[in-house]
């Protein structure tokens, strides 16, 4: 039994709310937690594979040279479009890797090398000489591109357009208007685990079994896919993510390294691992797509907001349509009689686009939110006051009412804590030296989501209690949540709760994405101890040597559409310092305040907050991909040159919560947590730095190239 | 990576000698960057020449009141090191500005004075590059380039030299010790670092397989006022977009007696402003004459399409640190 557990220490009940120390944490610092690409079962016959990347950004193979990769010592086969093993169907097509001779963007995989060791396959794929029919690529998006067109669908199943009244004649009756374009670059996950997976095939015939371990946010989606290319029933598959180093959606779905992974065991006969080096990330796992959004707002000038319009140009890849639905959150938002939402994609030679930490919102918001400041500056009106002043009474988009929306205590307990009130909204007047000094503010939201899951929880002879979900924990104390919110509903103390998560083995149960794994498992999770609890309840005398178990499935009432509008909302306020020489931007305090339904874990929570607000900052300053023009790739590919903020970057950064009671969400009352941290953040510096500077940038990110420029 | 032969050497005779006995061999030292462009096949050697337990971990005062630096003085050693910091504190700010902690506790005096640059197309087997492969020409001329050469640069390479080190030590006049196949000679850390030109394979002059000993920063520039600063996208850990060293002799007048300014982050070597020194000696370092020096040698910038921020953030940068040198004058 692979399935993993760990023993929970003790805390005072009840276990819901209180700050209980990530479980699995000592098992990280010290290092005994196995990720996919070191696990403890490594046997001494593994193989180890390294793809070998396209080199043209457009065209087809015409070639594949493997006779010096082969001489080298070591090597054991060299998998080429021609050679490789027929895949089933998928799903996305980015996995149908070695299936035919196109290039649909450079970085694509053409051939994988196998080898005896990790040094050997390296060199053996550098030796693999590939040979291309090349055409010419175009990676850069522009707004008025002509291969552009509106899809039916963005990403989460969102339409693509949508329309309430007239968005042109509101803007043209308006007395105050803001029509403004802003630009986000492509950007890159990379989680602090590079991707990474082992394959082993055991059996023949009918007893075929493949089991992986893979750097996954969801084990079950993987074993799907799995099955689907391998032609295998689900059942002879095995999945196993047991501890998973950050994904940042980008391991959201199965990636190429799996198949490869998958496809050389079986080719080889050899378990194999595959480790994906940094410098392949960029063009393999996804990235967020770039964007261009026009924003247009309507308003009297009493600020109150007569039509909202935000109209986004992003691009997709030749493989897969994928569209960054960042004119979504506008759905949300605000009132306003008249509304126009909108999305164009452009396919290109370019990777394909996915998921990146709080898709549509976090570069949607950035432009929603940094116009509501251009507005308020148009009004001379408060920033925060604008935003109060279009509290919608429903959700604009669809007339719901809302399950709770606490945006104005967020943005006035926000207000309260950053000293809000003593600010001079006057921009370019605060100087000190060499630096200019300003403060801004931003909304953020996100939306509930919630899937269906199964789980067990098993009441052990020993008293102890056994809780059994693949649900995966990427970082964010997934583990530790759901073995409180069990204590509780068994109401015992979370000190005599095991929690086995990650693998296919246990309960079937969707990934972690979406800020939903806590809603969907812990749906699941409290489901099995109540019905637990009540048959324990009702048991007499001692408990038979297997335990009692009770077993949950949540598919009826968390796929439930409710006749509600389910949102956690935010407000981010930033004070930043514009070095005027320089033009370097530096945040020096960032505050967030969130309305997210019940804080479950407020040690883990304040975790997940900080760090989406790290990476917003992150968003706003330093990082961004270079579409290479010439050569048709993202030239950063390196922590080195892809910059995440580093530890000097990162100042005060806090986060606080308002206490929200919503009974229409879950047993646990929660929202998720996982990407509002990100949301606004981007628009709050980016407003401080107009505050400071007086010059409104409208291209992220605020780099001195960007900034000194504008300032002279 | 290809594999290699591996040899310790205990003398700095043994390691030139055992470099000129194996064809490809390249002396290790921290390996910071050495062994980063191994694993991406950008350096092949034959035989690595471990010269990191060499005696030459020491600074050393010398009669005149300079410093003799030894080769495999760390970074973060050299940086704290009591009378750098006193007599020179423009050379520990630039390696305190430098990559990271855990790079500087191994990265070495020699080494970093030898580290190639950071190009992405230069670290890219699949790329052109002519400092790499001279003659499939330079994909940063019309592709990702905004970090590269507005100074210096050729048609063949506008790679930047990546070191802050370097930028200070030039500013100080520091010499760099060379041990050869041929003897001992000495080269002033201006002359060490090449322009690109029609061979931008070659970084520096030096010959094959002679050895950094040590770097001797010298008396007339101990003490005097002195000061670091770069411009970089993120507060730690990265390259700088640009970078200056400054020292600054001023006469009992105010006038400048002596000056020593280095650019960094524009050009294929540090880069030595002879231009503005020339204008400031003798002058009074009022801002603008400060000002109209640094022009002086920044109207010798050739931008590239996406790099023109280099010039006025160069020029910010070396008038802030001249004018509070001057203005911090005792």
């Amino acid at each position: 039994m692979h399935s993993t557990r760990a023993r929970v220490p003790a805390a005072p009940a009840p276990a819901l709310g209180a700050a209980t120390e990530r479980v699995e944490g000592r098992d990280k610092v010290t290092g005994t937690a196995r990720y996919a690409g070191e696990h403890a079962h490594t046997p001494p016959d593994c193989a180890y594979a390294w793809p070998v990347p396209a080199t043209v950004a457009r065209g087809r193979v015409t070639g594949v040279d493997t006779s010096a990769a082969l001489a080298l010592p070591g090597t054991l086969a060299v998998l080429t479009p021609g050679t490789a093993p027929r895949l089933g169907e998928a799903d996305d097509p980015t996995l149908a890797v070695l299936q035919d001779d196109a290039v649909p963007h450079r970085g694509w995989y053409v051939a994988l090398a196998v080898a005896e060791t990790l040094p050997d396959a390296r060199a053996a794929a550098r030796a693999v000489r590939v040979t291309y029919a090349t055409e010419p690529h175009d990676v850069t998006l522009t707004e008025h591109h002509p291969d552009a067109y509106r899809p039916d669908l963005a990403n989460g199943g969102q339409p693509a357009f949508r329309e309430r009244g007239d968005i042109d004649a509101a803007l043209a009756a308006a007395p105050v208007r803001v029509d403004v374009t802003y630009r986000i670059p492509p950007l890159h996950n990379h989680p602090m685990e590079p991707h990474a997976a082992f394959a082993r095939w055991d059996g023949e015939g009918d007893g075929t079994h493949l089991t992986v371990y893979d750097s996954s946010q969801g084990a079950d989606p993987v074993r799907k896919t799995l099955a689907a290319l391998f032609r295998l029933p689900e059942d002879r598959v095995t999945v196993v993510s047991e501890h998973v180093g950050g994904g940042f959606g980008s391991k959201g779905t199965p990636r190429p390294h799996v198949v490869l992974a998958a496809m050389a065991a079986r080719h080889t006969g050899r378990p194999v691992k595959l480790a994906l080096p940094r410098g392949h990330l960029a063009a393999v796992v996804g990235h967020r797509a770039p964007t261009i959004q026009r924003v247009r707002l309507a308003a009297g000038r009493d600020g109150t907001l007569l039509g909202v319009g935000h109209e986004v140009t992003t691009h997709t890849s030749r493989v897969k349509e994928f569209v960054e639905q960042a004119g979504v959150p506008a759905r949300v938002m605000y009132a306003s009689p008249h509304g126009l939402t909108d999305h164009h994609v452009v396919p290109l030679d370019v990777p394909t686009p996915s998921w990146m930490r709080a898709p549509g919102e976090a570069p949607g918001m950035y432009a929603l939110e940094s116009a509501m400041d251009e507005l308020a500056e148009a009004l001379g009106m408060d920033p925060v006051e604008l935003r109060v002043r279009n509290e919608p009474a429903t959700e604009p988009d669809s007339g719901l009412p809302f399950s709770s929306r606490n945006l104005v205590a967020c943005l006035r307990e926000g207000a309260r804590r950053f000293g809000w009130a003593d600010r001079d909204p006057r921009p370019a007047t605060r100087r000190e030296g060499r630096w200019l000094t300003g403060t801004g503010v931003a909304a953020a939201t996100y939306p509930v989501l919630v899937t269906p899951s199964t789980a067990t929880a098993t009441a052990l002879h020993d008293g102890g209690y056994d809780i059994r979900v693949n649900a995966t924990d990427i970082g964010t104390g997934a583990r530790t949540v759901l073995a409180q919110i069990a204590a509780d509903a068994l109401g015992v103390a979370v000190g005599s709760v095991t929690i086995g998560i990650g693998s296919t083995r246990l309960p079937r149960a969707p990934l972690a994405g979406g800020s939903s794994g806590t809603a969907s498992w812990g749906w699941a999770v409290h489901r099995a101890c109540t019905h637990l609890a009540e048959r324990l309840a009702r048991h007499t005398g001692p408990l038979p040597a297997e335990g009692v178990t009770a077993s949950a499935d949540t598919t009826e009432e968390a796929g439930r559409t409710p006749p509600f509008a389910r949102h956690a909302f935010g407000a981010h306020f930033a004070e930043v310092q514009v070095d005027t020489g320089t033009g370097e931007v530096r945040v020096r305090r960032l505050l967030g305040v969130y309305a997210a339904g019940r804080i479950l874990n407020p040690r883990t929570a304040r975790s997940q907050f900080i760090g989406g607000m790290v990476m917003g900052l992150g968003m706003a300053l330093t990082e961004h991909s270079t579409a290479d023009p010439a050569f048709g790739d993202f030239a950063e590919r390196d922590l080195a040159s892809y910059h995440v903020p580093s530890n000097a970057d990162v100042p005060e950064v806090d986060a606080h919560w308002v206490d929200e009671d919503d009974p229409h969400l879950n047993p646990m009352g929660s929202k998720g947590i996982g990407e509002i941290g990100i949301v606004g953040t981007p628009a709050a510096i980016g407003n401080a730095v107009h505050h400071a500077t007086g010059v409104r940038f409208r291209e992220l990110p605020l780099t001195p190239d960007r900034v000194l420029p504008a300032l002279r | 990576m290809k594999p290699y032969g591996y040899v310790r050497a205990t003398s700095v005779e043994e390691a030139t000698a055992a470099h000129a006995a194996r064809p490809g061999a390249r002396y290790l030292a921290g390996g910071t960057n050495l062994v980063d462009l191994m694993k991406h096949g950008v350096e092949e050697p034959g035989t690595l020449v471990d010269v990191s337990r060499l005696p030459l971990d020491t600074v050393e005062e010398l009669p005149d009141g300079g410093l003799r630096v030894g080769a495999t003085v760390r970074n973060s050693d050299l940086a704290a090191h009591p009378l750098v910091r006193e007599r020179y504190p423009v050379l520990s700010q630039a390696l305190l500005a430098g990559a990271s902690g855990q790079l500087r506790n191994i990265a070495t005096t020699g080494g970093n004075l030898l580290q190639r640059t950071r190009c992405p197309y230069f670290q890219d087997t699949a790329m052109p590059c002519n400092k790499r492969e001279p003659g499939t020409g330079c994909g940063a001329l019309e592709g990702v380039h905004r970090d590269h050469a507005v100074l210096g640069h050729s048609p063949h390479c506008v790679a930047t030299h990546p070191s802050d080190m370097a930028v200070a030590l030039a500013a100080l006049d520091a010499t760099v010790h060379l041990h050869g196949p041929d003897g001992e000679r000495t080269v002033p850390v201006t002359g060490f670092h090449r322009s690109p030109g029609d061979h931008p394979e070659r970084d520096t002059v030096i010959r094959p397989g002679e050895l950094i000993t040590s770097v001797v920063l010298p008396a007339a520039t101990a003490g005097l006022p002195s000061a670091y600063r770069k411009a970089r996208d993120r507060a730690s850990y990265a390259f700088a977009l640009a970078s200056v060293a400054a020292v600054l002799d001023l006469a009992d007048d105010g006038t400048v007696r002596g000056v020593g300014l280095a650019f960094g982050g524009l050009a294929h070597r540090p880069w030595r402003a002879r231009l503005a020194e020339t204008a400031l000696l003798g002058a009074t370092p009022t801002d603008r004459a400060i000002a109209h020096a640094v022009e002086a040698e920044l109207g010798l910038a050739q931008p590239l399409r996406d790099n023109a921020f280099k010039v006025p953030l160069a020029h910010n940068l070396a008038c802030r640190v001249l004018s509070e040198l001057a203005a911090d004058r005792p």
